[in-house]
């Protein structure tokens, strides 16, 4: 028997819930959300997957649950990987998920990278703060209905807001080579994010 | 607040105030524009006299949104992005990314493109450590190493520009391949290299093994065990330093590396010191690598000849026959063409391991691209190893872990 053979019927016997992700590489399961956690215990505790790799989430835009976390461990004895997905709760706009910060002290600034841009919250997290954006950010930027070139916003510091009076404006995409929609042929879409506003011979509006 | 005391002895005076004198905690901004802080890292830090009691690391000052990014174009348009992930090792994290694609592809290159592949990744490794090991020695003082390891630093920049064209955004590897073959005489130019860099490696470590005041400034600096750094999910050398020997080249070999005799240095203390050695070592190991690979470089085919949906034949076919051109017009606009699914890909890079998850929905542009970033994993720790620490010696633990916000920040 494989060791993902023998990964699934461990968990299967503990967990029935536990399926079987489709995976082009690693041994990988669909979770649910309420045995999440102790699953990952299972895993680092009894099946030697002691190390965590990375923690994301995947928006799939169209269907619900929109929200998956997805989790990947290592193992630092038998070097091998094992992926963990869980559909969060929640609805479109507020996922929710279980922190693991209590197993891993590493998952912190995973699952405040995952929250500042996914805005799925990490309930339990001793201090679910942006991490890369700043405090205060309105948006999750990597929601698929966010623009690739952004929305305006003021700027994060207010004194230099209000001396400038400027905002943080989205990037001029013109001339860029952004010309897709994930999953379909290039050829058949119209350029997503491009700026016709303005380009080499017409002057930025606002210059 | 200081008190105001009025009385006349002096002596007496002197008593009083040290009796009455009142503390405070001081918090302290370090960056994000600081030389020790390689970059845009910010930290603030809360100072008992001299003594930090709180740091809590502020990033994201070079968030481009990579990410998202690599959600809007297709395959091949996003090698030049991972460049500027770890830019002191651009062709490493070129080549952690094409590996990554392909295997989403189920794509294995011809041997020739792996040896390649292999050897830039090694000599990314040791131009790396040498900033690394130059910068860290040049935070606690010893300049001179910085001199040293930045000479052997731009020979190797030469290489990579007459390889690749650019000393810094390399932008070398193509999903199923390389931008192009090696120049002709380059290897024994890159042995010349490693003949020459070794004995200066030797005189580099002589300055600093033994040298008394760098021992003060960094042994016992900044330790970290080897279970805090298996739960903060410590990679590369600071996660070797604490003594766990884990490297993906050994533990889980990609590119052919399980044909090649090296050693994992692997420190006890994990301490600033014991990190110092490791990367050190690691250069030796790096040349030990080289030195076996390039006498039996294999020749043939330098991309995948067969993957005519994911790789660009060369400019000349494309210009002289009309199958290879419709080829070539097909994986320029429409980008590689990838089977639906999910993959995990990690490398071992010389910050430590840079993983690509990918979650594909087929076409020519990933649906989801995450980049697990080595840099982002290492800093996670700072606010427990910083904490109790001197306040001086918060710079050499942050030359001691040799990020690179570019990559943190993504």
């Amino acid at each position: 028997m494989t060791a993902a053979a023998e990964l699934t019927t461990a968990l299967g016997a503990q967990w029935p819930g536990i399926t079987e992700r489709p995976s082009l590489d690693h041994p990988a399961f669909d979770v649910p959300l309420d045995s999440l956690v102790a699953v990952l215990r299972h895993l680092r505790d009894s099946q030697g997957y002691d190390f965590l790799a990375d923690i994301t989430a995947v928006d799939w835009k169209d269907r619900t649950p929109r929200f998956t976390v997805v989790y990947h461990l290592f193992s630092t004895t038998h070097h091998n990987y094992v992926r963990i997905a869980a559909d969060c709760a929640g609805d479109t706009v507020n996922p929710e998920a279980p922190s693991i910060v209590e197993l891993w002290p590493g998952a912190n600034w995973h699952e405040r990278e995952c929250f500042d841009m996914m805005g799925v919250k990490f309930l339990g997290h001793p201090d679910l703060r942006r991490i890369l954006m700043w405090d205060g950010y309105p948006y999750f930027p990597l929601r698929k209905e966010f623009p690739l070139a952004g929305i305006e916003t003021v700027l994060p510091d207010d004194e230099i807001a209000a001396v400038t009076g400027e905002p943080v404006r989205p990037a001029p995409m013109a001339g860029g080579p952004f010309v897709a929609t994930p999953g379909l042929l290039v050829s058949e879409n119209e350029p997503r994010a491009k700026d016709e506003s303005w380009n080499e011979r017409k002057a930025k509006p606002d210059a | 607040m200081p008190k105001e005391i009025s009385i006349p002895d002096t002596g007496a005076r002197v008593a009083m105030a040290t009796h009455d004198f009142d503390t405070e905690k001081l918090e302290l901004n370090i960056g994000p524009s600081h030389p020790s802080t390689h970059g845009v890292l910010r930290l603030k830090v809360e100072l008992d006299g001299e003594i930090v009691t709180k740091c809590d690391p502020v990033i994201g000052y070079l968030h481009r949104g990579d990410e998202k990014i690599a959600e809007n174009m297709t395959y091949n348009q996003f090698v030049p992005y991972t460049d500027r992930l770890d830019y002191i090792a651009p062709l490493a994290n070129n080549v952690a990314y094409a590996l990554a694609v392909e295997k989403l592809a189920k794509l294995e290159t011809p041997e020739r493109c792996q040896a390649i592949r292999l050897l830039i990744c090694e000599l990314a490794r040791i131009s790396s450590h040498l900033l690394g090991i130059g910068a860290f020695a040049m935070d606690v003082g010893a300049f001179t190493v910085f001199l040293f390891t930045f000479e052997e630093r731009e020979k190797l920049y030469r290489l990579f520009e007459e390889l690749t064209g650019a000393r810094f955004t390399t932008s070398y590897t193509r999903i199923g391949g390389l931008q192009r073959d090696i120049p002709e005489g380059w290897l024994e130019r890159v042995s010349a290299f490693c003949e020459q860099f070794l004995p200066i490696i030797e005189e580099s470590d002589k300055l600093l093994l033994r040298n008394k005041i760098w021992m003060d400034r960094t042994e016992g600096v900044g330790v970290i065990s080897k279970e805090d750094a298996i739960a903060y999910g410590l990679t590369g050398p600071n996660l070797r330093a604490s003594g766990v020997a884990l490297d993906l080249r050994k533990d889980k070999p990609y590119l052919g590396y399980e044909r090649f005799e090296f050693d994992v240095p692997v420190g006890t203390r994990g301490d600033s010191y014991d990190r110092y050695i490791c990367r050190i070592e690691e250069m030796r190991q790096s040349v030990r690598i080289i030195r076996q690979l390039i006498p039996n470089f294999p020749g043939g085919a330098w991309y995948a000849e067969d993957a005519k949906r994911i790789f660009a034949p060369p400019k000349a076919r494309v210009l002289t026959k009309m199958e290879e051109l419709i080829q070539n017009f097909m994986i320029v606009t429409e980008g590689p063409q990838m089977p639906a699914g999910e993959v995990y890909f990690e490398a071992e890079n010389p910050k430590g391991i840079l993983g690509f998850y990918i979650v594909s929905k087929g076409g020519g542009v990933p649906w989801r691209l995450k980049i697990r970033s080595p840099s982002f994993c290492n800093l996670s720790i700072l606010p427990k190893v910083c904490v109790g620490s001197m306040i001086s010696d918060v710079t050499a633990i942050l030359g001691s872990f040799d990020f690179v916000m570019g990559e943190c920040d993504r």
